[in-house]
């Protein structure tokens, strides 16, 4: 896939991957609905084509501090993936999973980092599972690992790899809520070896 | 107080006395803050990507390369009368955000990114006063072309001038 043009892979790809990360993010919040045994209402994912400098913005400011849960993706694709969410979501959802585990305020204990993990671990592998479906192709994601700190600085990971291939990088925004509204952001990056399977495999001619 | 000029991610702007620069939330890309230390003539990168050679586009975005986006700032600021034998450099970023089992390409891009900076700067024959990279957290930088003062905060982890 090396002659791979890069026009199509921001237009047709994207459209691709815009619909796989729709159904994507559906079954992630299905998965977390289970887990914490609670109806998770979902509002229906907006799917960005952003530019670098307005990255930041897109999630309440660059500065926002978010728990961040990054993923590599190994298989018959390989990549990135990453979950975003807000250090007050996060542990709204720490609490659903482990009843008064959180505290409000301040940054994450090493116990709630943990559970935050567990719970970013399930919600992407959800995600991961239903694309591993629909495109019949073998996906393995690795041990997450998270981070807390601003929206830009954890977005600058998956924002380097897209930048190898254009200046733009694919947000999916998925808003749910139970009590509370907790906004969620999934990036997802295949490589460019993958991109070519991931088409092919849905059938699309490259 | 003069205005503080903004720059986004894969971006560059130059900086006039009494204005400053700032870019928010560097990860694993590296701000380099550049200025003449006669006349104040000053400008900031934010780079995400050690190599535009590396990259097969016809369409470069060259802010978005230490290479390139390095020499663009210094070509921009010698437009506006600084002059390369007076100018410093100061540079911070570079982290690694996530810290993973597996040691990829991926996760080395900030300290890749440092040196690809460095090397560049070298080539230029731009000292280097001051850096503050590597480790695992993000930063935002605010440079003063007037003082040469590049000041960093983070979340949580302390704020610094260097």
């Amino acid at each position: 896939m090396g002659d791979l043009n890069l026009e199509q892979v921001s237009t047709q790809y994207m459209d691709v991957l815009k619909e796989l990360g729709n159904i994507g993010a559906g079954n992630a919040m299905t998965a977390l609905s289970q887990m914490l045994n609670c109806k998770v209402d979902m509002k229906v994912p907006q799917v960005e084509l952003l530019e670098f400098k307005d990255v930041g913005a897109a999630m309440g400011g660059e500065e926002q501090v978010m728990v961040g849960v990054f993923l590599g993706v190994d298989g018959d694709i390989t990549g990135s993936m990453l979950f975003l969410v807000e250090v007050e979501a996060a542990k709204h959802l720490i609490n659903k999973m482990m009843p008064g585990m959180a505290q409000p305020g301040g940054e994450l204990s090493e116990m709630e980092c943990s559970a935050m993990q567990e719970i970013g671990n399930i919600i992407t592998g959800a995600y991961l599972n239903s694309l591993a479906q629909i495109t019949n192709l073998m996906i393995i994601p690795s041990p997450p690992a998270l981070t807390v700190d601003m929206a830009a600085a954890i977005l600058s990971v998956p924002a380097i790899e897209f930048g190898i291939y254009g200046d733009n990088i694919l947000l999916i925004q998925s808003q749910f809520f139970d009590e509370v509204e907790i906004d969620g952001y999934f990036v997802l990056v295949p490589d460019i070896e993958s991109y070519g399977k991931i088409l092919s495999s849905l059938g699309i001619s490259v | 107080m003069g205005e503080v000029i903004k720059v986004g991610m894969a971006d560059l702007k130059t900086c006039l006395v009494p204005n400053t620069v700032t870019t928010l939330g560097l990860g694993s890309c590296v701000g380099v803050a550049i200025r003449d230390t006669q006349n104040k003539v000053g400008g900031l990168a934010h780079v995400m990507l050690p190599d535009s050679t590396a990259i097969k586009n016809s369409h470069l975005n060259v802010a978005k390369f230490a290479d390139t986006g390095v020499a663009e700032l210094v070509k921009q600021m010698e437009a506006m009368g600084a002059v390369r034998r007076r100018m410093v450099a100061k540079i911070a970023g570079g982290a690694m955000m996530f810290t993973m089992q597996s040691k990829s390409e991926t996760m080395q891009v900030g300290a890749r990114n440092v040196e690809a900076v460095k090397a560049k700067l070298k080539e230029l024959s731009i000292p280097i006063l001051a850096e503050d990279t590597g480790l695992n957290y993000g930063r935002t930088v605010i440079f003063d072309p007037e003082t040469g003062e590049f000041k960093i905060k983070t979340a949580g982890k302390g704020d610094k001038i260097i």
